[in-house]
């Protein structure tokens, strides 16, 4: 089904999110991938405040190729979850509501997911430049010495995605290649 | 003798990284709408269309197909009778590298060293290969490799007595950890025998064979590359891997000469954008 959602998620929006629906994401979400997860886990780790607020946020992990000259970014498609399961579990404790990204999670993610009224959604792997036309502004928060790492805020209008694990305890990875595995005996 | 000065070997590099971030080759980008028409699941469909859109956009509007624009393989076939002039062959490599991702706004994706991490900023060094070849010509093949399907790779060591039954077995086990992880649709490279880094080098090197090429191997490969994507295709994993019966465009395979003792496989896993290209000088 497909839903168009204006961010932030919130517990209600989580709720109302099963996998397999398509949803059409409007307004702001961080970006971020490995170098800056360390970072703010390093920060909890030593109870410093981060630089950006969790509550309700969005976070999507990737990392951008520059933008050309009066665009706000370059090719934007997301980048592999898994290497952000070290952190994912204790920032949606602390408020995060919904990541974007692509592949598996642990389930120990999953189990936080759930815990959290939070959604995972994925976006559609090697779609950088379909998806970079979906965002409208982009602004560096902190990290600028990381690159293409730094975390960013950006506004997105209409940004495609679907989603992989809901607050139900769903996982469309697991359950639609079950349903489109050909049984052994028919071929 | 043939002299040839490495500027040339710079700048055919530069104006190959650019044009291969934005713009697929035919035969993949024929695979992906044939995929699109026989793919049976409609939430596969969908990736598959957003997939060809963004080839559109990418080439219309010049933005990268992915964001992760590769760390840069260099095959070079240099003929044995040329001469190459006006300074180091690696450098000039590593120079057209630099100029095209720094130029071309494309992501810098390489740090200098493995464990301290510092990005190098401009996307060097490249991996080179180099072969010598008869001939006076020289060939470049550029592949930029992107690391979610990279990260996926693997490498076997099987006993001779595991025969072309371990090759399926190896195959299976890259492609089903592979997952959702790689992007697929995936094209596999597969390579067969020779030593442990010849069978790595073979898989890299199938990755930049067309879709469905059938010359110049053996019968057993052609078998193998048509009853794996078959089976490939049966997984269930689908475009994006949200399920469908689309997981794999093409399984490409090499092989050459091994051990008494041996049976390596390499099994080189590539996305959707396989992006490679070739210039001959
Ligand atoms: S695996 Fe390929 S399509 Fe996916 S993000 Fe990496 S380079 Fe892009």
């Amino acid at each position: 089904m497909d839903k168009k959602i204006n961010l932030p998620i919130t517990e209600e929006i989580s709720q109302d999110l099963h996998i397999g629906d398509f949803c059409f994401l409007t307004g702001e979400m961080y970006v971020a991938r490995d170098a800056a997860h360390k970072r703010l886990m390093e920060l909890i780790a030593e109870g410093k405040e981060l630089p950006v607020d969790l509550k309700g946020a969005t976070v999507y992990y990737m990392g951008p190729s520059p933008a050309r000259e009066g665009r706000p970014i370059g090719s934007a498609g997301p980048t592999t979850s898994s290497r952000m399961d070290f952190a994912a579990p204790t920032l949606l404790d602390m408020g995060l509501k919904a990541m974007v990204g692509k592949g598996k999670r642990t389930p120990e993610v999953l189990d936080a997911v759930v815990r959290n009224k939070a959604t995972y959604f994925a976006a559609i792997g090697g779609a950088g430049a379909l998806l970079s036309e979906r965002i409208k502004e982009s602004e560096i928060v902190c990290y600028e010495d990381l690159g293409t790492e730094a975390i960013r805020r950006i506004r997105v209008e209409d940004f495609p995605v679907v989603v992989v694990a809901d607050c139900h305890g769903g996982n469309l990875y697991e359950s639609a290649v079950k349903e489109y595995k050909r049984s052994a005996n028919s071929h | 003798m043939r002299e040839i000065n490495v500027k040339e070997i710079t700048s055919a590099i530069k104006e190959m990284c650019i044009t291969v971030n934005h713009d697929l080759s035919d035969d993949m980008k024929d695979a992906l709408k044939k995929a699109r028409e026989t793919e049976v699941s409609p939430v596969g469909q969908k990736v598959l269309s957003q997939l060809e859109e963004n080839l559109v956009i990418a080439k219309e509007k010049t933005i990268p197909i992915c964001q992760d624009t590769g760390m840069a393989v260099v095959f070079l076939e240099v003929g044995q009778e040329v001469h190459f002039t006006g300074g180091a062959i690696e450098e000039a490599i590593n120079e057209g590298v630099r100029q095209g991702y720094v130029e071309g706004y494309l992501r810098k994706s390489v740090v200098g060293d493995p464990i301290e991490r510092v990005n190098t900023k401009d996307n060097t060094p490249a991996v080179i290969h180099y072969s010598i070849v008869p001939g006076e010509k020289v060939k470049i093949t550029l592949a930029p490799k992107g690391f979610g399907s990279e990260n996926m790779s693997r490498i076997f060591m099987l006993k001779p007595a595991q025969g072309i039954e371990g090759v399926k077995e190896a195959i299976r086990t890259a492609v089903s950890d592979a997952g959702p992880n790689a992007c697929p649709p995936m094209v596999v490279g597969v390579g067969v025998g020779g030593t442990f880094e010849k069978a790595a080098l073979l898989a890299k090197q199938a990755l930049t064979d067309p879709v469905g090429l059938k010359t110049e191997k053996p019968a057993w490969a052609c078998a193998l590359e048509e009853e794996m994507l078959s089976e490939i295709n049966g997984s269930g994993i689908g475009p994006a891997g949200l399920g469908g019966s689309t997981t794999a465009l093409s399984v490409n395979v090499r092989s050459f000469a091994t051990h008494i003792a041996g049976l390596p496989v390499a099994v080189n896993i590539c996305c959707h954008v396989n992006r490679h290209t070739s210039k001959v000088l």
